[in-house]
């Protein structure tokens, strides 16, 4: 199940973290809300959505952040940390309907990227700063941000 | 002024929250994000990392950061900005420091307090943006992170 780790001598500024694809649907929409303890029907009422002024139901804000760790975190390893992470929920996004109990209809993938904007040595501590963001379908950035990690070093 | 009125909310605190964070509550987080890291659910590959056991997902406490939030000084500023007709509310954005793991069975205290709101012209009209600074503390009183908020409010 590990990964192999990465070290900090490994990377370059403008390294790319893979690509993590996600599908928001309904489904998890609703686990997001268990999970979570964000109840507010916007997310899963669309005339409540459209009372909002934002068109209908849309996904939740941090719901893409917890995308947007996931990415940052499965890439630095399990001897990586992260200390500092920012997202900004820029553009409204919508979940997929069902098309069977668990199964999604077909429409919108999202993509998280990231890639590495500076790499420095802090005191003892190897850091990389990263940008990264989800895009939606259209390859519009809705949810950009930055975050910082610490790497292990081959030292 | 709308906006006079609502940065008397400003470095109103909240009574601290207590919570147990919960093995389950970590699992079904990182279940609902389809997060499959053993980390947050696989105790004998948790024992065996750096960590000694299981972890919650940077950004997860035990709740989550808005259910935190829902507490007094920043629902007063919430319903004061409802009120003054700036009903459209919409997470705009969240930022945190971290400085220590937190691990299953961890209590923390989670401390809310209202940071700042601003009025800023939108392509919309008017908004309102209000910032919430979350400290949480583990139970030896380090503080393990530090979560600022946005939330804006438009009007609809």
């Amino acid at each position: 199940m590990a990964k192999e780790q990465i070290y900090w001598e490994d990377v370059e500024v403008g390294t790319e973290l893979p690509t993590l694809p996600k599908i928001a649907d309904s489904l998890m929409l609703v686990k997001w809300a268990g999970a979570s303890g964000d109840f507010n029907p916007h997310h899963y009422e669309d005339a409540f959505g459209k009372s909002q002024g934002t068109g209908g139901t849309i996904v939740h804000g941090l719901l893409k952040h917890a995308w947007l760790v996931q990415l940052v975190t499965n890439w630095m390893g399990d001897e990586g940390f992260m200390k500092k992470f920012s997202c900004q929920y820029r553009g409204i996004d919508r979940p997929r309907l069902m098309k069977t109990m668990n199964e999604p209809q077909d429409g919108e993938t999202w993509l998280c990227k990231g890639k590495v904007t500076n790499k420095y040595v802090d005191g003892d501590e190897h850091c990389l700063d990263l940008e990264i963001g989800v895009e939606n379908g259209n390859g519009e950035k809705t949810t950009p941000g930055t975050a910082t990690v610490v790497l292990p070093s081959r030292g | 002024m709308v906006l006079d009125e609502l940065k008397q909310y400003i470095g109103k605190v909240d009574p601290p929250h207590v919570r147990e964070v919960e093995k389950g509550a970590i699992r079904r987080y990182a279940d609902a994000v389809g997060n499959d890291n053993p980390l947050y659910y696989d105790e004998e590959y948790a024992s065996k990392s750096r960590y000694g056991g299981i972890i919650a997902p940077p950004g997860f406490f035990g709740w989550s950061a808005k259910a935190i939030a829902a507490s007094e000084g920043i629902i007063g500023l919430m319903t004061a900005m409802i009120n003054a007709g700036y009903a459209g509310i919409l997470d705009g954005g969240i930022s945190y420091e971290f400085y220590l793991p937190v691990h299953a069975g961890d209590t923390l205290v989670a401390s809310p307090r209202v940071k700042d709101v601003a009025a800023k012209e939108g392509k919309s009209g008017t908004m309102m943006i209000s910032q919430f600074e979350t400290t949480y503390l583990n139970q030896n009183g380090d503080v393990v992170a530090k979560a600022t908020q946005h939330l804006i409010g438009r009007q609809l």
